[in-house]
């Protein structure tokens, strides 16, 4: 962040960023009108809303899932909603609809 | 480490390898790109960053979503910086001071305007003098950072701030600039059209682009909710409309040979695609008849030239 330089002294020649992947300490939920949910139950893990989702927001993680059918998941898919700008792609592309758009509260 | 072959949406590595975070607009069709091309490039990429939304969004100083060595520069010199950057890990491969046998590949991620107008002729010399570069198109089809003003990628009949609707202008009045022509023309190894809604074989087509040694082009078509005018999660729906329509076909040259990689038996009338976005509203019956019978002419180019039919004809 800004707080890194101290004094116009201390500046990288050229604007170098020696901090790669630094937007990482974004939080980006402030752009968000709606919010996706992703109701696990229905979910069928099929990695579309990952694969298509251009913030990377969706986390594909390895907890293990076990719906109340008996269905046994290996993978489950969470959403971080520091990066997630709700734009509605994941929940347009979710074959099974199991990702809702609810309106953030303020 | 150089991915695997792309068959299903299995095979996409799950880690990142670029930043989330950063500005890119919500639903933004570049930043899915780029996040799935810096997937399969990996570590063995340095990213050579022309002006253009991508590079204003995500190098924001102090900050920078990218996890490669990366240079950003002026919007007309792409190709030459690439060019350059290339010249000089041969020279320091020959010298020794970088082993001869590691991976190192020049990527170049340039949107519509730094390649179609301003950056065209540095883009030329790269080809033509063969650098082992990969040159990534992202495709919006006008100039949206700055506000929607028009390049010659912009297509017929849309609107754009420059290009406005009224009694007089009705929109662009200029065709799309075909830039596999323009790059064909240079005969490099590898030339690919790419849509983010077929993301296997986007894929596939980066990593054979990476692959080959020489010039590589993909160029990738990027539906930009704000400047076509269209609801943030409707941008997979737009681009795959476009394949569907015959718009984009994803095909790849590959030394020389035409190859359809997204086929498509039963195309669908134009106008399924005109209607999802507003830049395209005011058209008339007549001159969307008009845009079908250029999609028409160009889909019966393509299919004479792969020598196959690739592309049905219109049915719904």
């Amino acid at each position: 962040m800004a707080s890194r330089f101290t004094g116009w002294k201390n500046m990288p020649i050229a604007a170098i960023i020696p901090w790669p992947g630094s937007t990482r300490e974004n939080d980006r939920s402030s752009w968000r009108v709606l919010k996706p949910v992703i109701d696990q139950e229905k979910c069928v893990r099929c990695r579309m809303c990952w694969t298509y989702c251009p913030d990377g927001a969706i986390v594909e993680t390895d907890k293990p899932y076990t719906t109340k059918s008996g269905r046994r998941y290996r993978i489950t898919f969470e959403i971080d909603y520091r990066y997630c700008k709700g734009c509605g792609i994941c929940a347009a592309e979710c074959p099974v609809k199991a990702i809702a758009m609810v309106p953030e509260e303020v | 480490m150089v991915a695997p072959k792309f068959r299903t949406i299995w095979d996409i590595p799950r880690e990142e390898k670029f930043a989330p975070g950063h500005s890119m607009c919500q639903g933004c069709a570049a930043a899915l790109i780029v996040r799935h091309l810096m997937k399969v490039v990996g570590d063995a990429a340095i990213v050579v960053q022309a002006t253009g939304c991508v590079e204003v969004t995500t190098t924001t100083f102090p900050q920078t979503a990218w996890l490669n060595p990366y240079i950003h520069l002026a919007f007309e010199n792409a190709g030459a910086v690439a060019s350059g950057i290339e010249a000089a890990i041969k020279v320091l491969k020959r010298k020794g001071v970088i082993p001869r046998d590691k991976k190192i590949k020049v990527v170049a991620i340039v949107g519509d305007g730094g390649t179609f107008d301003i950056g065209l002729q540095s883009l030329s010399g790269m080809l033509e003098r063969g650098h082992d570069v990969m040159y990534v198109v992202y495709d919006n089809e006008a100039y949206m950072n700055t506000g929607i003003q028009r390049s010659s990628a912009t297509p017929y009949g849309a609107w754009t701030t420059t290009t406005p609707v009224g009694s007089k202008w009705r929109g662009e009045w200029r065709p799309k600039k075909d830039l596999m022509g323009i790059v064909l023309a240079h005969r490099v190894p590898y030339f690919a059209t790419a849509n983010p809604a077929y993301p296997v074989d986007m894929l596939e087509k980066f990593r054979k682009a990476f692959e080959i040694e020489g010039p590589t082009v993909v160029h990738v078509i990027a539906p930009c909710p704000p400047g076509w005018r269209f609801a943030s999660d409707k941008t997979i729906e737009v681009a795959r409309m476009a394949t569907l329509t015959g718009v984009w076909v994803n095909l790849e040259v590959e030394y020389g040979t035409p190859r359809v990689t997204v086929k498509v038996p039963k195309r669908k009338h134009v106008k399924h695609y005109l209607k999802l976005q507003g830049r395209f509203k005011h058209l008339t019956e007549e001159e969307i008849a008009k845009i079908q019978k250029m999609v028409d002419e160009y889909v019966e180019s393509i299919n004479k030239w792969v020598g196959e039919e690739a592309i049905g004809p219109v049915t719904d």
